[in-house]
């Protein structure tokens, strides 16, 4: 088995820091922080990643100010912002 | 003893005749082969707009929206009802005369319109590019979500003591009977059929088929527009080689959401997506409103209307099957027109006198060989 480099990186959910790694996507992180929700149903249902693979849409977020990004299809990066719906942002 | 009717089809026409009948003392029974407004009624766009390509065609839509403004004035909201209007955008100054002409033609059948320079049109909607010719706003016109309307329509029939059977694929429709797949048969004294698509497998004869369109809705931008947005082109647009028409239509949902068409495409098989086609439709909408380009469109599919070979809807009794009524082939117009099509089915069925011209509607049309006979 290869090894594989990764290293740290520290972002925000919700305004609450977190440190995962650059090798993990948004939605992976969103899963490690507890934080099981991206976005709300037009009848205010939580919603959250579904497929991973970038075609439910259900894990839509904001990611440094930018609505509608797809959480399963972003890298972790250090410094990102991440704001979901269910903890009161816009998507 | 009551007159029992059998409905076949619980799409959005469907089940506007169904309900229509009841009210007029019918026993009636609705059926449909997997449940109501799943098939077509769930593909479309949802604009009850007033169309004018024909007068026929401009009367039977302000019938019908007429009758939708009656329903939502007994059921506020049923279906996210928006009045919207619809706004005509003319590219040139061919389409503005059109527009023009349009504005001119919907006031004189009492259906409020404006017409609008490219200035008034820019301020109206922001979006849009800048340098338009203009356009015509129409007020009355509304969009709404089909799928929700059907099925709150087929609970309303269950309420006012009609029947409602699902999952039941109808293969066999003669005189007074249905067969269903399961082989079991349904005996009724009058038949509806308003299957859609199936209708032509139902009836030979009866040749509805399939056109085909494509449609994108977006993630939401709340506040970003608020009327249906269309080409003058839409009716008109050049079909080319691959027979793919293209016209932009962008209606705002009320989420926000924006939904994208439109095309019309024949010889199609299969509801599959065509990324060409679906390519020119999102592109015919981003000239008109740019903004379109940096937004999110998060699902796209294709559904089939069911088209008539004249373009007109066949509303009335089959020519050869005593008991047998069409509604059907409403191609893009059924949900607009689904009310004006009850109420020309219930006053023939009647024997009423219709309140427009019900016979440029009539299925005995279809049958050259029928007319022949009393030629």
């Amino acid at each position: 088995m290869p090894e594989y480099d990764t290293s740290i990186a520290k972002i925000w959910i919700n305004g609450h820091s977190f440190e995962a790694s650059d090798d993990m996507t948004v939605a992976a992180a969103l899963m490690c922080h507890d934080s099981m929700g991206t976005r709300l149903s037009m009848s205010g249902q939580t919603r959250f990643a579904v497929c991973g693979m970038g075609v439910c849409q259900e894990c839509r977020v904001r990611i440094n100010g930018q609505p509608h990004r797809l959480a399963c299809q972003e890298y972790c990066r250090s410094g990102m912002v991440i704001q979901t719906e269910t903890a009161g942002g816009t998507p | 003893m009551k007159t029992r009717l059998a409905v076949v089809g619980a799409g959005i026409v469907g089940t506007a005749c169904a309900l229509k009948l009841q009210e007029e003392g019918s026993q009636v029974t609705l059926i449909d082969a997997t449940s109501p407004g799943c098939g077509v009624t769930a593909a479309g766009m949802g604009h009850l707009v007033a169309l004018d390509e024909t007068d026929q065609e401009l009367d039977l839509c302000l019938l019908s929206l007429r009758l939708w403004n009656d329903f939502f004035k007994e059921f506020p909201g049923t279906g996210e009802v928006s009045q919207c209007g619809t706004l005509w955008v003319a590219e040139n100054e061919a389409q503005l005369l059109e527009a023009q002409h349009r504005a001119a033609r919907m006031n004189s059948h009492h259906w409020q319109a404006e017409a609008l320079s490219g200035q008034q049109v820019q301020k109206l909607e922001p979006a849009l590019r800048p340098g338009l010719a203009g356009g015509v706003r129409v007020f009355g016109d509304s969009v709404v979500y089909p799928p929700k309307i059907a099925h709150f329509m087929a609970q309303l029939l269950i309420k006012r003591g009609g029947k409602l059977l699902t999952g039941k694929r109808v293969t066999d429709i003669t005189t007074s009977s249905l067969i269903f797949e399961d082989g079991s048969k349904f005996n009724t004294d009058l038949i509806i059929v308003a299957a859609g698509l199936d209708v032509a497998r139902l009836l030979p004869g009866i040749a509805v088929f399939g056109r085909k369109g494509h449609l994108a809705i977006t993630d939401r931008y709340p506040g970003r527009l608020s009327h249906q947005i269309v080409s003058m082109d839409y009716g008109q647009a050049a079909v080319t080689a691959d027979a793919l028409a293209v016209a932009a239509n962008v209606q705002p949902r009320a989420s926000g959401q924006w939904l994208i068409g439109s095309c019309r495409q024949d010889q199609q098989t299969d509801t599959s997506i065509d990324t060409n086609a679906l390519g020119a439709v999102l592109q015919s909408a981003m000239k008109l409103l740019p903004c379109l380009a940096d937004m999110q469109v998060i699902r796209a599919w294709a559904g089939m209307r069911p088209a008539s070979p004249d373009g007109r809807p066949i509303i009335g009794p089959h020519p050869e099957i005593p008991g047998v009524w069409l509604a059907a082939g409403h191609e893009g117009l059924g949900v607009t027109t689904a009310m004006a099509t009850a109420s020309l089915l219930a006053d023939q069925i009647a024997g009423r006198p219709c309140a427009i011209d019900h016979q440029h509607y009539l299925p005995e049309r279809l049958f050259p060989s029928l007319n022949l006979k009393y030629a």
